[in-house]
């Protein structure tokens, strides 16, 4: 076996075992406290096993849904700070992920004009509102030949995510009073997923968009020695940044309509992985994606249980966690 | 035989390169001397056609290199930029295999061979033993043998031999080098050169460093050549006076060939 494919494989056990312990630990975890081995026990009919119903049916959506919100945001992640050639970019820092909020709140305010049949509204409008911030990012981006500087680029998610905000409570008045407390909780960035209908309707999208990131490992490491090296190595650079915009946008859209738009994911995720795994985006990629999963899940597992029975938006924790870590790297860099 | 056929290229609306004519024969070792802002690179970009002029043609064997793959391109012809910097914390050896790239199918992995020439890259270079080394950490001099090791990785075969006619472009690859390294670079280029018979276009704005490695010398001046040809038919005080508007003599110094000596400034200075 090649080198780099043992450091894959290896990278691949390490965090995939961490995200499987997550996704099996957390349902165990609540107001009702459950055993792993009744939930197991077949031999018991489902109707007649209160365990097995409260882990599958109340439990585990919403812990797969923190699986599916975190890898895919944390990859998303990885591929913006690749494509943009600086580690401080994810969705969230870039505006992206309020794009993709914008997109999604119109879907769910208007619905009703809106529900085209079997289509997936919510994912689709959430994936047009993030190729909306994102045309404005690769603008910016290719005006400047050498890559976004940190500055370039805190300045234009700084503007990107108070233009959308305001747009996002602009839509806000068209909610009827009802649905305004769900639109407030779901802004917070919330896990609250009743069922797997959401799961398997944004399935399609993430897949397609980690097919594209599979492929894109290898461009965005000659992208990281610049663009015209790049080139000059034999990649289509203006197909590779256009695929990454593309996929990533669509990852985020989709992570966004089912969990909201939960910050700092990319940012917290990243750097550990960085620092563990090394540079090469084959590693990192598929590293980030796997942890960023075992940490959302964790992080909801807190906000279920901190002020139980109230059951705070994950978003609130990643927040407090990503807040301070984001300004810490922030110092550190200079 | 790399050869540019009256080519133009301009960015946007600022024109750069004016009908520029120029051969770069199998194992041809070109100096490619201007000042800044003469369009140097651009050319170098062209050269490597990962630039297309905008009229005029760039041919390699005589066929154009707008029609040849990406991949089969990038195996003949590498570029070693000016300055390389990473964005991420990738080790020297990692750095190197990015060569590879045009070697690879769309999901392969670099096998033992990619290892191995990656590896005879970093000796030929002189840097094999910082293999392990974060990029990061290493001097100016140690970077651009590495990357210059990252494009011999890029044309040489698999079993570590350079096959005729590839070609090395490299841009400026001493100018922010001390004199320490900038000599050492030369002898690289030149032993690159002479050992493994690598056609070398070289651009720099040092004209002792051209007068040291170059046989032949291409001046380039607002985006048009001046005058091309032999070092010795090239570098003359009248070329010099009107390429930089400097005032040099141009004396022959027993070890080391031609040896440029800067006398003063002529007229005003007008662009920095």
């Amino acid at each position: 076996m090649s080198p780099i494919r043992g450091r894959i494989v290896r990278a691949v056990l390490m965090f995939g075992g961490a995200a499987l312990l997550t996704v099996i630990g957390a349902p165990l975890i609540g107001s009702t406290p459950i055993s792993l081995r009744r939930a197991f026990d077949w031999s018991v009919p489902f109707a007649a096993n209160p365990d097995a119903q409260i882990f599958f049916i109340a439990r585990l959506p919403r812990t797969l849904a923190g699986a599916l919100v975190g890898s895919t945001l944390a990859a998303a992640g990885v591929v913006f700070q690749g494509l943009l050639r600086n580690p401080l970019a994810t969705p969230f820092t870039l505006g992206v992920s309020a794009g993709a909020a914008l997109g999604a709140m119109v879907a769910v305010t208007f619905s009703p004009s809106l529900a085209w049949a079997g289509l997936p509204v919510a994912p689709l409008a959430s994936f047009a509102g993030s190729i909306l911030a994102v045309a404005v990012v690769y603008l910016l981006a290719t005006a400047r030949h050498r890559g976004l500087s940190t500055n370039t680029l805190l300045l234009a998610g700084v503007t990107m995510n108070a233009f959308f905000s305001a747009l996002i409570l602009f839509v806000q008045y068209f909610a009827d009073f009802a649905d305004t407390f769900r639109i407030l909780r779901w802004l917070m960035g919330d896990l609250d997923v009743s069922s797997y209908t959401p799961l398997l309707s944004t399935l399609p999208l993430v897949g397609v968009a980690f097919a594209a990131f599979a492929w894109l490992a290898r461009p965005l490491n000659l992208l990281s020695l610049g663009s015209d090296a790049a080139e000059s190595r034999g990649l289509d650079v203006t197909r590779a940044q256009r695929v990454a915009f593309v996929s990533a946008s669509l990852a985020t859209g989709a992570a966004l309509s089912v969990g909201g738009p939960v910050g700092f994911i990319g940012i917290i995720v990243t750097p550990p992985v960085r620092l563990i795994v090394g540079a090469d985006h084959r590693i990192v990629l598929p590293a980030s994606a796997l942890f960023g999963a075992a940490f959302l899940v964790a992080c909801d597992a807190v906000s279920r249980t901190i002020m139980a029975p109230l059951e705070l938006p994950v978003g609130i924790i990643t927040a407090l966690i990503g807040g301070p870590f984001f300004l810490w790297l922030l110092v550190r860099r200079k | 035989m790399l050869q540019a056929v009256d080519a133009s290229f301009g960015y946007r609306d600022t024109p750069v390169l004016h009908g520029v004519s120029l051969d770069v024969p199998a194992g041809g070792l070109v100096g490619l001397i201007g000042p800044n802002g003469s369009g140097k690179t651009t050319l170098l970009r062209l050269l490597a056609g990962t630039r297309l002029p905008s009229s005029g043609r760039l041919l390699l064997d005589g066929v154009p290199l707008a029609a040849k793959p990406r991949g089969e391109l990038a195996r003949r012809i590498a570029v070693v930029p000016q300055e390389s910097q990473l964005a991420f914390d990738y080790s020297v050896l990692e750095v190197v295999l990015m060569g590879r790239y045009p070697h690879l199918s769309v999901f392969a992995v670099e096998g033992p061979g990619d290892l191995a020439v990656a590896r005879a890259a970093l000796e030929a270079t002189g840097v094999g033993a910082l293999e392990g080394r974060p990029f990061s950490t290493l001097s100016g001099g140690e970077k651009q043998r590495v990357i210059i090791a990252g494009a011999l990785a890029q044309i040489w075969d698999p079993a570590g031999a350079t096959p005729a006619g590839q070609i090395l472009l490299l841009d400026e690859p001493t100018a922010a080098l001390d004199l320490k390294y900038q000599l050492g670079i030369a002898a690289l280029l030149q032993s690159l050169h002479a050992e493994r018979g690598l056609t070398i276009v070289v651009s720099t704005h040092d004209l002792a460093f051209a007068a040291r490695v170059c046989r032949t010398l291409v001046m380039l001046k607002d985006g048009r050549v001046l005058a091309s040809g032999a070092l010795e038919d090239v570098l003359t005080t009248a070329r010099i006076r009107e390429l930089y508007g400097v005032e040099a003599e141009v004396v022959r110094h027993g070890r080391s060939g031609l040896l440029v000596v800067p006398l003063a400034a002529t007229g005003p200075e007008d662009r920095s």
